[in-house]
């Protein structure tokens, strides 16, 4: 997969956090009602996870599940392993209602890390980064495009859309710059 | 002159001194001072021109209330105009200049405008520069100009950065001073969470400069202890140099921090705009002192006495050695006090009212000041400063009784609440005779979503004027706060001792029964040269609404938007009109509470991020090889590929006969994609599309039209169907999200029981078109597919792999040549692409941009979404009925098309044309009909929409809508142009190029 670069090519920046664009990574896009039968053997065979909760994500390693909104889901995992995973999906729901599809080449995903990583995207979206709870997956927007983003570790994931991936690394990095900390 | 005294000063390091400039001149000030209290220091009492007459004008406050005090601030892409130098901080290197002067701040042309200030009165402008229209523009308006005006616009781009940010509390406290501590100590204990802001670099307010005695101490050492006290609770939030700005629905806030104004250029941000969510909001603003009116109370050296008062306690300056008073109420007799415990002289106090008691007055004349009850001022003596007073009797015409010579006048005419942020969002005010001010009226509070008060005004901002009362006012306030927002509260008080102080009495116009001349040189509204015979002038000519008034004078326009003048004009025009004053009533107030720079509203908004730019996975290729890029929603596309020595128009028509003749390679990859599934997909889309979607066999492609319900297009692509219940839908470049949105509405609201998903995966897919005669050469070099006209005919697609990569490609075309449109994912687009053009590179392969794209569709008559429509076009109109089914029972659209105005005959309908002359018709022309309408305009009978040269055809071809359509072809009709008269152009089909398509079917 030689031809494969993500949107940014890995572009960083270190400023009162560190930023970096990271991938590509792999998605997929599941929607199902959560009584639906199958959504719960579907996760766990596409990333081992159980079926996250409303507006929570649930991580096991590289792999993760999202909760986008009541029939959505977003099943984050290694590039490479979607087209297992799609097929896992399917074959978990049977015959059912649902829509799975990979969306890995549609995002661009970056890191923003540090002890002061929330000022960063606090000058962006309009969250409370003190209620954000624990394994909360927060679809918001970053100035003026759509993003998504969960702490991780020591620091958060932010997922937008790959066209305006240059937009965003330009937010984060001037939102970052040193001494603008609150 | 005013100068620095040797002792004191609460706010100023004596062991720093700072150097600046004002108006080239080099001066000294201390850290902590105020740019106003430097300059003052250095004896510069005039800092500037008035805006019309160009008087003469000094520093009049100590706060954002200055209306006079305006500067340019810094050099270059750093100059700010309009800068108050009252709430500037000094730092070192500061250079000012002084505004509205010409040639210079000492001697001022315009001042002329002075001596002919009865010339100039209310409305001056309305009344002068109506006729001749045309002089407007090209005399009247650069003349006023030139006169009036005040800052300059920053000529450079902004050096600074600037940001935004979001914060949320429970409990958000406006203003530092006491009232606003006491209310955050409150609120805070209760656990809520507390931002409290202070506009000011400096906690505390006005009490320290009062003397206010809290818990039995002095008031700074309370407000140490209670911002100490605050900074440590967890839950509390401290600001400084961060001035609440506005107040919005739903407890919205934007408040503007100042980080590095006062040191600049440092790498912080400039400003920070925050935009707050706040449970409850207190508004612990405090109050704005009046002027009084009385004649040449706008020279140098005349000054509100609180302000006064604060240069002398808090910077150690002195406005002059002499300083009369002139009051209606005790308050002032604080700045007499102060002036006097200072060592300068308090020739006189004037106290307006006939008989003066009270604790403060007694005080004042222990210390051996002369009080004079029951007098005013006549007039001011001075020119660019004052040197003395005429005395007169308050209830009289101003007859002189004496003159006192003086440096400066301290005047006091009471204290306005700021009751700004309380009325943003609609809180209302009742008007307090007793303080002779309005306040918030706490029965007509601005309420949030739940319909209760989200805003709690505390202290001065209430209109509590006594230490003690703000401080059991603001505890009262801080607890009702913290329990509006779910928290049990308190409202624990700390102890003050007010000092018992007689009641104000309002005041006017001093003196009571000044003659005209004597009103004509009262200031109400100092920044835009408003007087009192301005406002009575307006009121006799039939002014009688406060807001009329305000914009035909303008008074408590500009950037102070009357801070100072607001309650005395109004009581002024009240009294014109003999009306009350609360039925004349205030002009709105409006945020921002101080003027906001645009830096901090656009906030990072700006250069490469000011707004999003969607860039496809080959937009590095396409800047690496020279494309002309043009918008296309958020996208920017090539528009084409000039080469050296090429002009866009020559490299358009190369990439147009090359792909016509060679090949051509497209990036199509903003085209739309939405995955359309489940078992009620077919029915879904057919209800969407006019055609039908769900008899499309697997594997095959169908071209569909979108409209919305009135009947109009709304969008089209092609469609493919992908499985048994899986679509692909292609929309417009322009129209995926909204496409997108479009079915998520009718799934989620309407169709809530089918069983559909969609998803968006627009950007998931790199998608190129393969156009030209030698298209089919390109991929069978690539190899991995087989895309013979036999396996892969033309309105199919097909998966497979080509050259390596996974594709799926589609047999459709735009051009009415062989064409492929392919598409990768994403990550590999720009692999994909570059692949393409190396082994195009012997089939004579060439990019081309949208174009060369829009004519190719053009010389095939294919319609554009934004082209051919623009919402008020039906698919028929437009020729377009074979795409319309008529067996279906319904689709969204269907039932407004059967509308007698859009089934109409008489529409205008799609049609070719083609010039006599092989010119192109001009861009919007329409077509000339004979006769004129009712609006003596001529008649018209049609209006191109597409038109171009046609490189292949070598003549201007176009599309259009005319009256009775294709049934007009052969006519002859005339297009008007831009530059008169008209061109000639026979109707055709649309179609110019291949009408059989022979072309894109090989």
């Amino acid at each position: 997969m030689s031809n494969v670069v993500s949107a940014l090519g890995n572009a960083s920046f270190a400023g009162f956090a560190k930023i970096s664009e990271v991938g590509p990574l792999g998605m997929i896009s599941l929607r199902a009602k959560p009584d639906v039968k199958g959504l719960a053997e579907a996760i766990k065979a596409a990333v081992g996870t159980g079926v996250p909760g409303q507006r929570k994500i649930e991580i096991a390693g590289g792999k993760a599940a999202g909760w986008m909104s009541p029939d959505e889901y977003l099943l984050v995992l290694p590039y490479g392993e979607t087209d297992a995973a799609l097929a896992a999906i399917a074959q978990a729901f049977g015959g059912a209602h649902h829509l799975a599809v990979a969306v890995s080449d549609a995002r661009a995903v970056f890191r923003v890390e540090g002890a002061k990583a929330d000022q960063v995207l606090a000058k962006l979206s309009p969250v409370d980064f003190a209620t954000l709870g624990p394994n909360e997956l927060r679809r918001t927007r970053a100035a003026q495009v759509a993003a998504a983003f969960w702490k991780d570790g020591d620091g958060y994931t932010l997922v937008c859309f790959r066209s305006v991936a240059t937009y965003v690394m330009g937010l984060l990095t001037h939102s970052a710059m040193p001494g603008s900390e609150f | 002159m005013s100068t620095r005294l040797t002792r004191g000063g609460r706010l100023i390091d004596r062991t720093t001194s700072q150097e600046f400039a004002f108006n080239g001149k080099k001066m000294r000030g201390f850290a902590g001072d105020t740019l106003a209290a430097a300059l003052l220091a250095n004896d510069q009492m005039l800092v500037g021109r008035s805006f019309k007459y160009h008087r003469p004008r000094g520093i009049v406050a100590a706060g954002p209330e200055e209306p006079n005090a305006l500067v340019g601030l810094g050099k270059g892409a750093r100059f700010e105009p309009n800068q108050r130098v009252t709430t500037t901080e000094l730092f070192d290197g500061l250079e000012a200049e002084s505004q509205n002067h010409w040639p210079s701040l000492e001697f001022d042309v315009g001042v002329i405008n002075n001596s002919l200030a009865r010339f100039l009165p209310g409305g001056f402008y309305y009344k002068t520069f109506m006729y001749p229209r045309a002089a407007w523009k090209h005399l009247f308006e650069p003349i006023i100009r030139q006169s009036a005006g005040l800052g300059k616009v920053p000529k450079e781009r902004d050096a600074d950065r600037y940001e935004q940010a979001y914060a949320f509390c429970d409990v958000l406290v406006i203003g530092g001073g006491i009232a606003g501590l006491q209310a955050a100590l409150v609120a805070g204990a209760s656990g809520a969470r507390v931002i409290v802001l202070e506009q000011s670099a400096v906690w505390g307010g006005r009490a320290p400069v009062d003397g206010d005695l809290i818990e039995g101490g002095s008031a700074d050492g309370w407000i140490g202890a209670a911002v100490k006290t605050l900074s440590l609770m967890e839950n509390v939030t401290l600001k400084t140099r961060c001035m609440g700005a506005g107040v919005y629905d739903h407890g919205y806030v934007l408040a503007d921090e100042k980080v590095s104004d006062h040191t600049p250029g440092d790498g912080r941000p400039k400003h920070r705009l925050w935009r707050i969510r706040a449970g409850q909001i207190i508004t612990a603003t405090g109050a704005i002192e009046r002027p009084l009116s009385f004649a040449g109370n706008d020279l140098p050296g005349v000054m509100l006495a609180g302000s006064v008062r604060d240069f002398v306690v808090n910077f150690a300056v002195s406005p002059g050695d002499r300083t009369v008073v002139v009051t209606n109420n005790d308050d002032a007799y604080r700045t007499a006090i102060v002036l006097k415990e200072a060592g300068l002289a308090v020739p006189c106090i004037i106290d307006a009212r006939a008989s003066v008691s009270g604790a403060l007055p007694a005080k004042a004349k222990a210390l051996g000041i002369r009080i004079e009850a029951g007098k005013a001022i006549a007039k001011v003596k001075g020119g660019k400063r004052v040197t003395g007073v005429s005395l007169c009797v308050q209830a009289g015409e101003g007859s002189v009784l004496e003159e006192i010579a003086c440096d400066a006048v301290a005047m006091s005419g009471g204290w306005s609440p700021v009751v700004h942020l309380w009325s943003h969002c609609g809180g209302k005010l009742t008007w307090d005779t007793t303080n002779a001010h309005f306040r918030p009226d706490a029965a007509r509070p601005p309420t949030g979503a739940d319909g209760a008060a989200m805003v709690v005004p505390v202290g001065n901002a209430n209109g509590v004027m006594t230490v003690a009362e703000v401080l059991a006012d603001a505890a009262r306030g801080g607890a009702a706060a913290a329990q509006a927002a779910g928290f049990a509260a308190e409202a624990v008080a700390a102890k003050a001792q007010s000092v018992a102080e007689a009641a104000m009495e309002a005041i006017w116009v001093m003196p009571q029964g000044a003659s005209p001349k004597l009103r004509a040189k009262m200031w109400l509204d100092y920044q835009n040269d408003v007087k009192v015979s301005d406002v009575q002038l307006a009121a006799r000519e039939g002014y009688t609404s406060v807001e009329h008034t305000k914009r035909y004078t303008t008074l408590g326009m500009a950037t102070d938007q009357g801070k100072l003048s607001n309650i005395n004009g109004l009581a002024v025009l009240a009294g014109a009109l003999n009306e009350d004053i609360p039925q004349v009533g205030t002009t709105t107030f409006r945020p921002p509470y101080t003027p906001v720079t645009l830096g901090a509203l656009a906030g990072e908004s700006r250069g490469e991020i000011f707004q999003p730019l969607r860039k496809t996975p080959m937009h590095a290729w396409h800047e690496k090889n020279q494309a002309y890029f043009e918008p296309v929603g958020l996208w920017r596309r090539p528009y084409c590929f000039p080469r050296a020595g090429e002009n866009h128009e020559q490299a358009v028509h190369r990439e147009v006969n090359n792909t016509r003749t060679a090949l051509g390679l497209l990036d199509a990859s903003t085209l739309g994609k939405i995955i359309v599934k489940g078992p009620d997909a077919g029915r879904f889309l057919d209800m969407l599309y006019t055609g039908v979607m769900s008899s499309l066999p697997i594997g095959k492609c169908r071209y569909g039209l979108m409209c919305n319900e009135q009947g109009f297009l709304s969008d089209d692509g092609v469609v493919a169907r992908i499985d048994e219940d899986t679509w692909l839908c292609h929309t417009t470049s322009g129209g995926a999200d909204r496409i997108h949105a479009w079915m998520e509405d009718w799934l989620q609201c309407e169709w809530w029981d089918w069983q559909v998903y969609t998803a968006n995966i627009t950007e998931q897919l790199a998608q190129v078109a393969v156009v030209g005669p030698n298209a089919r050469k390109l991929l069978e070099k690539l190899g991995g597919m087989d895309v013979s006209k036999e396996t892969l005919p033309f309105m199919q697609w097909a998966d497979g792999t080509l050259g390596g990569f996974p594709v799926r490609i589609y047999r459709i075309s735009f051009s009415g040549e062989l064409s492929y449109e392919i598409a990768v994912p994403a990550s590999m687009g720009a692999a994909f692409w570059e692949t393409l053009h190396k082994a195009g590179a012997e089939f004579g392969v060439m990019p081309y941009g949208t174009e060369a794209l829009h004519i190719m569709r053009a010389e095939k008559g294919f319609i554009m979404i934004g082209d051919e429509t623009d919402g008020t076009v039906i698919p028929q109109d437009l020729n377009l009925g074979w795409a319309i089914s008529k067996k279906k029972a319904d689709f969204l659209g269907k039932r407004g098309q059967e509308r007698n105005y859009l089934a109409s005959p008489d529409r205008w309908k799609l049609a070719g044309f083609e010039t006599l002359d092989g010119s192109v018709v001009p861009d919007g022309a329409y077509i000339v009909a004979a006769g004129k309408n009712a609006n003596g305009q001529g008649n018209t009978q049609g209006r191109v929409t597409s038109t171009y040269y046609s490189p292949t055809l070598k003549r201007g071809i176009a599309m259009g809508l005319i009256k009775g359509g294709l049934s007009r072809i052969g006519d002859v009709v005339e297009f008007n142009t831009v530059t008169g008269g008209t061109v000639k152009a026979k109707v055709v089909d649309p179609v110019f190029y291949d009408k059989d398509g022979e072309k894109q079917n090989v």
